[in-house]
């Protein structure tokens, strides 16, 4: 740890505030923020009525649901099984934990279209895992069951690792209070553990959600991509962009990201609020 | 008094994980192998040497080593901006960096499409010079280096704001200039944060789909990268070929993991403040 920095710090001796914060604004406008600005220049060109229409089409409302539903579903399984993972990883030594941890992160590096054609490979009727449910009635691969699949795959390191670390720093003591003061295991882990794993386990959950409402490349292969009930937002985006209907496109675009953009904010608040309560806590 | 859980339940607990790791993500990566080598070794070697894929894997590289660098300087200079100085706006110059990390890989695509593209913004006035943007390189270098905008910077910017300004000041004084300062102590000081941000950067860059896939036009052996020429190959039904080229990915992400621990288990105190990811 370096010095808790000084009261208020004078205005800095280093040199290149001018020149480094130049390049960065000038980068950042071009590459992010005027090419985003295009969507909604786009959508504003269109009319208030006709974006209305595009934005409320049966086709693009039910993509959108699909989108959102799926990547809330997901979210959920990974927020409970993160959340055990998270739980094993920190607390127990088993052999090959290290492996086991550094695995969490495969989703983050696998490319998702490779991600995509395993998993299909995996739940079509002749894989490894769609032979062993198609008996029982089961079909994951081709309906919209398959895209939470993918989105559960690319969500889990979201989860695990936002839990994880504010588990490390928990302090045992409270559970050793809690004990001595008579609590039941279950009690402590509800009333003491679960409290101050909420704010991080609720950040990672919106990030994987975040993440599942804009994921393309995992699930494309599995889903099968019938109109109306397994077709995603962002499929849709490609498909109006290959009939040339840019203003089809562009509505879509323009709605996901007005939702993705709330969805920051709540993050941002949620990480707000998270270190908070580390700042209690630790 | 127990503080800990009975070793049954412990036991059932490690199991639960272990089945539901191995589900989601160890049986995937099994299968990309498994897929890819279904009819030997030869069909597997001769879809990699095949002269679209040649040429995929060209692209590939090729794109990675503009995208890369370019982030890697901004994520420099952003990150000397912003945890050298203060200023008002701060936290919220950092949520616009790590503005890319909110937006689904097609809108990143389709944004330079209504930009550049022949009905875009900047359309006509491209094709009246003959520069062509979308459904070209240049597209897909610039939706890669969208995608992985933050990687450097986001890994830099905590790291550089712990640290704080002592040391920089105190070789200021010794008389070196404000370059020789960045070169011999800042950089030093973050290099393992750097490479590690690198690294998740090129991983994605490699990988990256929806992006890419959206703005190449997917002209086969001109604007077609690894993941692109896999979607091609599948839809086309030569599935092992598919899987030879999605197992070559595969790999890089697996080194690209085995890489990433490594600098986090030797140089995990120098990584970042805010801890990793």
């Amino acid at each position: 740890m370096t010095v808790l920095s000084l009261p208020k710090r004078s205005p800095s001796v280093l040199p290149g505030f001018g020149l480094t914060m130049g390049l960065t604004l000038t980068w950042l406008s071009l590459i992010i923020l005027i090419p985003l600005a295009g969507v909604f220049i786009k959508s504003a060109g269109l009319g208030w009525d006709a974006f209305l229409a595009l934005a409320t089409d049966a086709r693009t409302v039910a993509a959108l649901k699909l989108s959102f539903g799926a990547a809330l579903a997901a979210a959920a399984i990974n927020a409970v099984f993160g959340l055990l993972v998270a739980w094993v990883l920190v607390r127990y030594d088993f052999p090959g934990r290290r492996i086991v941890d550094a695995a969490i992160d495969l989703p983050f590096a696998l490319p998702t279209a490779v991600a995509g054609l395993a998993l299909t490979a995996l739940y079509a009727p002749n894989g490894w895992i769609g032979s062993l449910i198609e008996p029982l009635g089961l079909k994951i691969a081709y309906t919209s069951a398959g895209v939470v699949v993918a989105l559960v795959f690319i969500g889990l390191p979201f989860v695990v690792r936002t839990v994880q670390p504010v588990l490390a720093d928990f302090d045992k003591e409270l559970e050793e209070a809690a004990a001595t003061l008579g609590a039941t295991r279950f009690q402590t882990i509800s009333r003491i553990v679960f409290p101050a794993l909420m704010p991080p386990l609720l950040t990672g959950f919106a990030l994987a959600f975040a993440r599942g409402v804009g994921e393309y490349g995992s699930i494309i292969f599995i889903a099968g991509n019938i109109p109306y009930r397994s077709e995603i937002a962002p499929l849709l985006i490609v498909i109006r962009l290959e009939e040339f209907n840019y203003a089809g496109a562009t509505a879509i675009a323009a709605v996901m990201l007005v939702i993705s953009f709330a969805l920051l904010l709540v993050i941002n608040l949620l990480q707000a609020w998270n270190r908070r309560r580390i700042g209690f806590t630790g | 008094m127990q503080i800990d859980e009975s070793r049954a339940v412990k036991a059932a607990l490690i199991a639960t994980s272990f089945l539901f790791l191995g589900l989601v993500l160890i049986l995937p990566l099994a299968s990309v192998f498994t897929e890819a080598f279904r009819r030997g070794a030869e069909p597997f070697f001769a879809a990699l040497i095949e002269r679209d894929a040649l040429s995929a894997i060209y692209l590939t590289l090729f794109v990675a080593a503009i995208a890369v660098p370019a982030n890697l300087v901004f994520g420099l200079v952003a990150s000397w901006a912003i945890a050298k100085f203060e200023f008002p706006g701060k936290s919220f110059l950092v949520t616009l960096i790590d503005l890319p990390f909110s937006v689904s890989p097609v809108i990143s695509g389709l944004v330079y499409i209504l930009l550049f593209g022949s009905y875009g913004l900047f359309g006509p006035w491209l094709i009246e010079n003959g520069i062509q943007i979308v459904f070209a390189v240049p597209g897909i270098v610039l939706a890669t280096i969208f995608v992985t905008f933050p990687f450097v910077a986001r890994q830099l910017i905590p790291l550089m704001e712990q640290q704080g300004t002592g040391d920089e000041e105190a070789a200021l004084s010794l008389g070196a200039s404000g370059f020789q300062t960045f070169r011999k102590v800042t950089l030093p000081n973050v290099k393992w944060a750097l490479l590690y941000g690198v690294l998740l950067c090129n991983a994605r860059a490699m990988g990256e789909f929806g992006a890419v896939s959206v703005i190449s036009g997917h002209i086969r052996g001109k604007t077609n990268t690894m993941p692109l020429h896999v979607e091609i190959l599948y839809n086309e039904y030569n599935f092992v070929a598919a899987f030879a080229v999605a197992s070559l990915l595969a790999f890089l992400a697996l080194v690209t993991l085995v890489l990433k621990s490594l600098l986090e288990w030797r140089y995990g105190g120098e990584l970042a403040a805010s801890g990793r990811h």
